[in-house]
């Protein structure tokens, strides 16, 4: 059991959920804009 | 008498088999069994299996050789061994290319398979129900957590940072990320890792309904969600694949072969003008390449590199990456409960689809809903989670790339 890696490995949690966060929330404005511009036509 | 000891010089391999390889025989065995008589992923754990059976034969032919000369004649060097030597330029050690070791070369080292496989999955994929609800998308960010939680636990049980991040990405619940990364990442452990992978997604129906029911009332399970889809244009879903690949590339570089490809299928397949391109990388693209990956992947079950104990440790961490990646959809879901007013509730079940494993989880979360409640449907919601747990999935391998790689 190393705990000094595994406490060393969880900043690299912490940005990779935030990253993954952050670019998920983009994704999602881009969608909401593209439904937004180019509406289903009636 | 001559014709006795040519009989026996024939059959002298015989005795060239170890145990380890007979071990490896029954793995493969296994995986074949699984394959054809569980339905479990067959399309890659029966060429995985074949594969195991074939680069564990004594003296196997279809894998790299590595002789050394010596008095007498030559010996046959452990391939690892043999390798570094090869490379090393030692004296007197040849090489021998074997079939499926050039496949790995031409199709796995450079990452070609997973990618072309990705184009077919690409056009598979109707992104409509998550772009009629596009905060659906969350949850396939949440259900990550998986592969960062096996991440840590990898590095804890000793493995260095890299083959950790590799371990970990088996959480991403889709086969050509893990290849993709763990190859990238150069870990050692491609083999077992598939394994796990390509395993654990046949067994989403039995490892993600438990933990669901863990952490849910049924109170909870039973809440229903009314389908109200928006309709959405054919122009926002040509322009979404273009969108996310410049969304996503941007912001992880490392990532752009892995969403470039999935998004360029699902282009072809929403533009409408390419139907029979689309067809043919949903059929025969995915299916060729298919067909090759398995028993390519099969390379590296050679008993001397699989039959470890970091195997088992791999096979393990595997599983807690599907827990884990389960925990992180329901629980996150829950939270927005309890912040969303009454009549806008969630059920949280649905956040569990979000590990991607498409379509079984979608399923797995419907299917779940409709015990508690026959009347409650929640496949479409599933679904647009389940999608979006795929383009999570190799958001998160473009993390780790950025990250680690």
């Amino acid at each position: 059991m190393n705990v000094q890696a595994f406490l060393d490995t969880l900043p690299y949690m912490g940005l990779g959920m935030l990253g993954i966060f952050v670019v998920t929330g983009v994704i999602i404005l881009a969608m909401y804009a593209l439904n937004a511009i180019f509406k289903e036509k009636k | 008498m001559d014709v006795l000891n040519q009989m026996l010089d024939v059959f002298s391999n015989v005795g060239n088999i170890t145990w380890q390889q007979i071990v490896m025989w029954v793995i493969g065995a296994v995986l074949i069994y699984l394959a054809i008589k569980k339905d479990m992923e067959p399309t890659l754990l029966l060429p995985m299996g074949f594969g195991a059976i074939l680069v564990n034969l004594p003296w196997s032919g279809v894998v790299d050789r590595y002789y050394q000369k010596v008095a007498g004649g030559e010996i046959l060097l452990d391939p690892v061994k043999g390798k570094e030597l090869f490379e090393a330029g030692a004296e007197g050690v040849s090489y021998e290319p074997g079939v499926i070791d050039e496949l790995f070369g031409m199709g796995i080292a450079n990452e070609l398979f997973p990618l072309l496989l990705f184009v077919g999955i690409g056009a598979m994929i109707d992104f409509g129900p998550l772009l009629s609800n596009p905060k659906l998308m969350i949850f396939g960010a949440a259900a990550q957590f998986g592969i960062f939680m096996t991440l840590s636990l990898a590095a804890l049980f000793g493995f260095d940072l890299k083959d950790a991040a590799s371990i970990a990405i088996i959480g991403a619940a889709d086969g050509p990320t893990s290849i993709f990364v763990a190859n990238f990442l150069q870990s050692k452990y491609v083999g077992a890792i598939m394994v796990a992978a390509y395993s654990y997604m046949a067994l989403v129906p039995v490892i993600q309904p438990p933990v669901i029911r863990l952490l849910t009332t049924k109170k909870e399970r039973m809440i229903r969600m009314p389908y109200k889809p928006a309709a959405v244009s054919k122009t926002t879903k040509i322009l979404f694949p273009i969108v996310i690949t410049v969304i996503t590339g941007i912001v992880a570089p490392r990532s752009v072969a892995l969403i470039g490809f999935l998004m360029f299928g699902n282009l072809i397949r929403e533009c409408g003008v390419l139907d029979s391109l689309s067809e043919t990388a949903q059929k025969v693209l995915a299916n060729l390449v298919t067909l090759f990956l398995g028993i390519t992947i099969a390379t590296k079950m050679q008993a001397e590199q699989f039959l470890s104990l970091e195997t088992l440790m791999i096979i393990g961490l595997g599983l807690v990456a599907f827990i884990f990646d389960t925990a992180g959809g329901v629980l996150f879901a829950k939270v927005i409960n309890l912040f969303a007013k009454p009549g806008n509730k969630l059920n949280p079940m649905i956040g569990a689809a979000g590990i991607s494993a498409f379509p079984m989880s979608a399923r797995v979360v419907h299917k779940m809903g409709l015990k508690e409640d026959p009347q409650n449907f929640l496949l479409m919601h599933s679904i647009g989670v389940n999608v979006s747990g795929q383009i999570a999935s190799v958001i998160a391998g473009g993390m780790i790339l950025n990250l680690i790689g």
